[in-house]
């Protein structure tokens, strides 16, 4: 019996598996049958560039929800990086300024977790408060958008490597190292373990605070990167940015099969629900279609691909 | 009222279970249900109590053939059920736990308090357990009086037949007592209670009637006069066994773990014992004697106040050889959404790796290995979710963690709760291989044949205090429960 389960298992993975590139594929193909714009250069190059945010973002957070946690803060953190980044170019060498920026997010994620692993506070309190403190420290920053004259500093979001932009690329590194970090690394097996029962983890003689803080921390640290890379793209820094930018990411990891409890998710399966989200935005913009109408579809579209899923869970 | 299954077949998908299960229950007996792990009686269970829809045969109420078709189908035919798994709410008061959708109302909708906690009361007074306050939350109470609230619950309204499985495996004492009376009087009633028990000598004291499930079918029929537990195990496990308890072992004079004067505030207190390479010694003590507690902060799972001898954190204790298999395999041995080779290599990750990576090959063997070592089954388990896995296979699955650590003290809390007597024997002939290899193991336990059987000394606990420390060969289950309720000479 325990042998069938095992099996029901195993196909069912390759079932959802399945379902997940046929609706990635339904909707490539749906866009570009119905639209002219969608397999143009400039489409597909911006579809590459806009993936970069959300997807560092999706990637910080399933670390982060694969120990039961969750971090709201990271859209705060996306414009706080972005913001001292690009006032800092003024004084120091561009990559350093970067550096900072990213080491900004590193310290949010570091704070949020001592909070949430040491002093055992909820992730969700806590985070939503880091959320509003660290927007508001990107406007006492500089309430106005900082916009560096210096070309170099456009590089990192704007440059290419042959068709796929450079800021795509190390968007995807983070997801291969992460998903070989998540998988193949005592420190990843254990956060996954936290997720399921922290208690057996703490009793196999795993240190379940310098676990969970590390979590937060690497999703600052994305957080912090995808600040810099917006910031960097757009060629211009501004406190307001970010807002809501943890729904998309906690949706994309919801969407990859990432169980909020913790203890469920893949890398693999988060740039999936990455990949979908952005698509569906995509199409949507070039459809024209009004944009609180496209939130209102958006979040109809991530309830249906949730119950198909959970449809699909309950038949395995 | 009579129940009849005739022909009772279920498959989960393509895997049969039952395999055409005949079984006749009459108005006011107590038919007991025994069988190993996996033999196919939680889903027997499932089938009548309507969980389950057979998938061949039928069930017959009196002679009329009746389809069940939910839990509530089965409920309004009078049959109740009480399963292992709690079901209580620990938020919610008894009352509201008792009455759960059926509160007495006032005019105008609101419950009617008072009157809902007479009612409650009321059910509790008639099941013999009228010690328990209706009016408290429910997940103060003990897990043993929890359980008597759950058997209260199925109480409400007319029953007819009452399935319980499991009931003793969290009761002692008095509480057991209860729950034996309250059934002799339901009997009275002229009620069918089907008894599925690992404990045989409840079931040979109980039951009017006694059948044994193997392999999805039942293989024997008898009556406690006609049979006995040894010849019940020997059916339950397909093969006669010899000795329950493997021969005691020489021990040696290398202390492996030495505790002294070992306090925690509120939980135990100036404890002082040693345990030495080679032996077996048994932990014993009443619920809330401190044992679990005291097995805890020996291993750094939780602080010392004072005393020495225990480890300030699990990592330490692991790196200075101990092991620790706790009592609640569920919530705090495995991680259950992970496959059977995460949860085995958990303990011994950092010590297994090649660079920064997990050396995945070598895991893969070593942990494949351990499965054979073990017997755990299904064999080559390692990519299935441990969850898959039969409770006693799971038990096996905590101690192949443990194992692989390699490890030189072995606690073991309650290894055989809730395990079948097939599986016992394993386990007791694992615990003395590894004694005979030289580990020192600490095994806590509540079943006082057991502490006596399979071990060499035991540590009797009370109320927090080491009360006796006593050898096995040369003691009584009755001195040792002497000691531990305070009453020895």
């Amino acid at each position: 019996m325990t042998g069938h389960i095992a099996r029901i298992r195993m196909t069912r993975d390759v079932t959802v598996t399945a379902a997940f590139v046929s609706l990635i594929v339904l909707l490539v193909a749906v866009a570009a049958l119905t639209s002219d714009t969608f397999l143009t250069q400039t489409n597909l190059t911006n579809l590459l560039k806009q993936m970069v945010t959300t997807g560092l973002l999706a990637f910080g957070m399933l670390v982060v929800i694969l120990t039961g946690g969750i971090d709201l803060s990271v859209g705060s953190v996306v414009a706080f990086s972005g913001i001292l980044t690009a006032g800092l170019v003024s004084g120091l060498p561009i990559p350093v300024a970067m550096a900072v920026g990213v080491l900004s997010g590193v310290g949010f994620g570091l704070i949020n977790g001592v909070l949430v692993a040491r002093f055992g506070l909820a992730a969700f309190v806590v985070t939503l408060a880091s959320l509003t403190t660290i927007r508001g420290l990107a406007f006492v920053y500089s309430e106005v958008p900082i916009a560096p004259e210096d070309p170099a500093f456009f590089t990192l979001g704007s440059a290419m490597a042959g068709p796929i932009p450079v800021s795509t690329l190390i968007m995807l590194a983070v997801f291969v190292v992460g998903g070989v970090f998540l998988t193949r690394t005592p420190a990843g097996r254990s956060i996954v373990a936290i997720g399921g029962n922290a208690e057996t983890v703490r009793l196999a003689g795993i240190n379940v605070p310098r676990h969970v803080t590390l979590a937060y921390t690497i999703s600052g640290a994305c957080a912090g990167l995808a600040g810099v890379i917006l910031a960097s793209r757009v060629g211009i820094a501004q406190p307001s940015v970010g807002v809501a930018f943890e729904l998309d990411a906690i949706a994309a990891c919801v969407i990859g099969g990432a169980s909020l409890a913790g203890g469920r998710g893949s890398a693999r399966a988060t740039f999936g629900g990455v990949l979908v989200l952005v698509l569906i935005n995509n199409l949507l913009n070039l459809y024209g279609v009004q944009s609180f109408w496209q939130q209102v579809l958006k979040g109809l579209i991530i309830i249906a691909v949730i119950l198909v899923q959970r449809t699909n869970r309950v038949r395995g | 009222m009579s129940l009849e299954l005739r022909g009772v077949r279920q498959s989960y998908g393509d895997v049969e279970v039952l395999h055409g299960v005949d079984l006749t229950g009459r108005p006011g007996e107590v038919l007991a249900v025994v069988g190993a792990n996996g033999a196919g009686k939680s889903t027997l269970i499932r089938v009548l109590a309507g969980a389950q829809r057979m998938t061949s045969g039928e069930l017959r109420i009196d002679g009329e053939r009746v389809d069940l078709r939910s839990p509530h189908d089965a409920h309004a035919r009078g049959i109740r059920t009480v399963y292992q798994e709690l079901s209580i709410v620990g938020g919610l008061s008894v009352t509201e736990n008792l009455l759960m959708g059926a509160f007495p109302r006032r005019r105008g909708g609101l419950i009617d308090w008072p009157e809902a906690h007479r009612r409650a009361q009321e059910l509790l007074d008639s099941a013999g357990f009228g010690a328990i306050d209706p009016r408290v939350l429910a997940g103060r109470l003990s897990v043993a009086r929890q359980q008597m609230v759950e058997i209260a619950k199925a109480l409400a309204g007319e029953v007819r037949v009452l399935v319980l499985d499991e009931p003793s495996a969290v009761l002692a004492g008095s509480d057991l007592d209860a729950l034996f009376a309250l059934i002799r009087r339901l009997r009275e009633r002229g009620v069918l209670v089907v008894y599925v028990s690992h404990r045989l000598a409840e079931v040979m004291e109980l039951a009017d009637s006694i059948v044994v499930i193997k392999d999805g079918l039942i293989i024997a029929a008898t009556e406690p006069a006609r049979t006995s537990e040894t010849e019940l195990i020997g059916l339950m496990a397909g093969r006669r066994l010899e000795q329950i308890y493997p021969a005691r072992r020489e021990t040696t004079a290398e202390t492996r773990l030495a505790v002294s004067r070992l306090s925690r505030k509120g939980e135990f207190e100036d404890v002082s014992f040693e345990l030495r390479a080679g032996e077996i010694v048994g932990l014993f003590g009443l619920v809330g004697s401190g044992r679990s507690e005291l097995a805890r902060c020996v291993f750094g799972a939780e602080p010392a106040t004072g005393g020495s001898g225990a480890y300030r954190s699990p990592a330490e204790a692991i790196a200075a050889g101990l092991a620790l298999v706790t009592e609640d395999r569920k919530r705090s041995g495995l991680v259950l959404g992970m496959t059977v080779l995460d949860n085995i290599a958990l303990a011994t990750m950092r010590a297994n790796r090649r660079g920064p990576l997990i050396d995945t090959a070598g895991r893969k063997r070593r942990v494949g290995e351990m499965i054979d070592r073990l017997g755990i089954q299904p064999g080559g388990c390692a990519t299935m979710p441990v969850a898959a896995l039969s409770g006693g296979n799971q038990q096996k699955a905590v101690l192949a963690k443990w194992l692989l650590a390699g490890p030189r003290v072995l606690i073991l809390d309650e290894p055989t709760r809730g395990v079948d007597m097939a599986t016992r024997v394993d386990i007791y002939r694992m615990v003395d291989d590894l004694a005979r290899r030289g580990l020192a193991v600490l095994l806590i336990s509540s079943d006082l044949t057991e502490v006596l059987g399979a071990t060499d000394r035991v540590l009797v606990m009370r109320e927090g205090r080491l009360a006796g420390d006593l050898r096995s060969e040369a003691t009584t289950e009755d001195e040792v429960l002497a000691y531990a309720i305070g009453q020895a000479a």
